[in-house]
């Protein structure tokens, strides 16, 4: 290693043997940045997470458009009246347009046991808008009054359910159990998974989530998907809409645009979002004050070294080599235990939550320049004594 | 460069002084001195009278903040720290406490006073000069030794190599015999009169070392900051 250094370095490699001389030095300070690392992929990941559920959210149906009521989210809004389908397809660009339902619902188990999903439902014929995780087949299935889909990533299933139904469900043999009050045949599964407030969901006909919402009045519904006709401008679409719908307090928007608000809202006005951003900040930030103190306490510790260096006529730009050298060394040492910790952490906490929690090479791409980037600024920050002071100063 | 009108240094009307308003102490009053070509001049005094800072100032390790110093022709007063830096090099520094790099071993360390002046020449050159300089002054079994692993006395020989393997036209040497036994602290001293004959090198000392003293060409006390003699 030593001898690579020096090849690529192209002069001794000083920060490397120092902290090679000193291990346990080197051991606290690999501990320090892999600490601080695994802080910023916690709250990273809590975020990435968050963000996941919600393209989650959308991915039992698709459209090119969506009507919506005017709130950045997709479940929690106002209801749109039916006559809104009918006023977009009678826009030139518009080729079909059906209601999407979306509610909540507590599913309360034998066993006392309650859980929370999210509904979906959707005219089985509508197969045009059949999402990435629901086939038109799947949708055709649920003609059947009371037939529904059930997540097959639906946060501890196994408490919830027969995992032998469970595993044997089809149309042929459904799985029976009762929701708010009516029975249900389960004849099939999608994957959704479990969110921040809710445990997984369950996606059926139109008119069974009449039946099983009866709350929720006739003619009355949560979005309007659209798809458009194979020359039609989605964006001249969109324009028109909202200009012939301005009376009825609603937003047309591109189904990506929808997505990018949902995710904007929640990032930075949300409740959850804002505190899980303030966490990745104070995670970066307790993250930068202990790569700083960590390379504050190396420079420190050879103080008389570098004052000598100086007094030998080395310039200022040769100290912050070693510090530099230090800092990526301790920065990538620290990074790797950091990364698999934060691995270890997102399947303890995936595990424990149903939530989306992954490692992905693009975050620990992301933190490992950044962890380089903050151990440069931060040896920066460290050798601001020595720049100024005269070596006689040094010495102490 | 030095000419023969210069000599190495030149200190004129040098006063220097620590801390300000009520807490400032005036270490050096008004001190002028030259220092000749190849000669071996000793600072000698009371603790704390001046030694250690006239050496640093003389040096170029600490800012001159009232009158002249002139090192190797240039002055240091207002000096640049890039010029300073460029003069440093062409000078050997001998610390008290020797200040080895703890990570390095001996040869490395002395290498430090030769690769300070980039890449010259080869490798293979550079270590054989440290190996050497590092055989005169008795250390040839231990040159790939770490600082940890030698004796106080060692540890001072390996910072005089370092000093001393670049040939540097000026010597500052802070008590450098303080931890060598008598027989190699003249030893030391030797070496660097025969540096001063053979190159013109000057050594400024400060020692309590009377066997030294013997050697001097030159002595200059300094008691309370003010030059007595010399």
């Amino acid at each position: 290693m030593t001898r690579l250094l020096h090849l690529l370095l192209r002069r001794m490699p000083i920060g490397w043997l120092q902290l090679t001389h000193n291990r346990m030095r080197l051991v606290a300070a690999v501990a320090g940045i892999a600490f601080a690392n695994l802080l910023v992929f916690v709250q990273l990941g809590v975020v990435a997470s968050m963000n996941n559920v919600i393209n989650l959210t959308y991915t039992p149906f698709s459209a090119d458009i969506i009507i919506s009521p005017p709130s950045p989210q997709l479940f929690g809004g106002a209801l749109l009246s039916r006559r809104i389908v009918y006023m977009a397809l009678a826009d030139p660009g518009v080729a079909a347009a059906t209601p999407l339902h979306l509610g909540n619902m507590e599913w309360k188990r034998p066993t006392g046991m309650s859980k929370v999903l999210i509904v979906y439902g959707m005219a089985p014929e509508a197969s045009a808008f059949a999402g990435e995780t629901i086939s038109a087949r799947q949708l055709a299935m649920l003609a059947l009054p009371n037939r529904v889909l059930l997540d097959s990533a639906f946060r501890n299933i196994e408490q919830a359910t027969n995992a032998v139904a469970f595993a044997r469900m089809s149309p042929e043999t459904p799985m029976e159990f009762e929701i708010n009050g009516h029975g249900v045949s389960a004849v099939g599964s999608f994957s959704l998974g479990s969110g921040f407030g809710y445990d997984g969901a369950l996606f059926m006909s139109d008119q069974t989530f009449q039946r099983l919402v009866p709350e929720r009045m006739s003619g009355t519904l949560s979005h309007v998907l659209i798809r458009l006709k194979p020359d039609a401008d989605p964006d001249t679409v969109v324009r028109r809409l909202t200009a012939d719908l301005a009376a009825e307090h609603v937003q047309a928007r591109t189904i990506a645009q929808t997505i990018a608000d949902d995710v904007s809202y929640m990032n930075t006005e949300a409740p959850m979002g804002v505190i899980f951003g303030i966490g990745v900040f104070i995670g970066i930030f307790v993250g930068l004050v202990i790569v700083y103190q960590v390379l504050a306490t190396d420079v420190a510790a050879h103080m008389k070294e570098y004052a000598t260096f100086k007094a030998m006529g080395y310039p200022h730009r040769f100290l912050l080599g070693i510090v530099f050298e230090e800092a990526l060394i301790i920065a990538f040492l620290g990074f790797v235990p950091g990364a698999l910790l934060g691995a270890g952490i997102y399947s303890v906490m995936g595990a424990a939550t149903g939530l989306p929690l992954g490692m992905t090479a693009a975050r620990a791409v992301v933190v490992l320049i950044g962890t380089f980037a903050a151990c440069m600024i931060s040896g920066t920050l460290a050798t601001l004594r020595l720049r100024g002071a005269e070596p006689a100063e040094l010495f102490g | 460069m030095t000419s023969h009108i210069d000599p190495p240094i030149r200190v004129e009307g040098l006063n220097h002084w620590f801390g300000a308003g009520e807490t400032r102490i005036q270490a050096i009053f008004d001190a002028s001195l030259t220092v000749e070509r190849g000669a071996l001049t000793i600072l000698r005094g009371p603790s704390g009278s001046g030694k250690t800072t006239l050496l640093t100032l003389m040096g170029s390790l600490r800012k001159v903040q009232d009158g002249s110093v002139r090192l190797l022709g240039q002055e240091l007063r207002g000096a640049s720290q890039q010029s300073q830096e460029a003069l440093r090099r062409r000078l050997g520094f001998i610390f008290q406490a020797h200040n080895l790099h703890e990570s390095l071993t001996a040869r490395q360390n002395t290498l430090m006073g030769l690769q300070v002046h980039g890449p010259r020449g080869d490798a293979a050159k550079q270590d054989a000069a440290a190996a050497h300089i590092l055989e005169i002054l008795g250390l040839g079994p231990r040159i790939d030794y770490l600082p940890e692993k030698l004796s106080g006395g060692q540890k001072q020989r390996v910072a005089i190599a370092r000093a001393l393997v670049s040939n540097p036209e000026i010597v500052f040497a802070d008590e450098p015999t303080a931890a060598l036994d008598k027989e190699a602290g003249i030893q030391v001293v030797r070496m660097l009169k025969a540096l001063g004959a053979a190159r013109g090198t000057s050594t400024v000392m400060v020692t309590h070392d009377t066997c030294i003293i013997e050697l001097a060409d030159r002595i200059i006390t300094i008691e309370d900051g003010k030059l007595v003699s010399g």
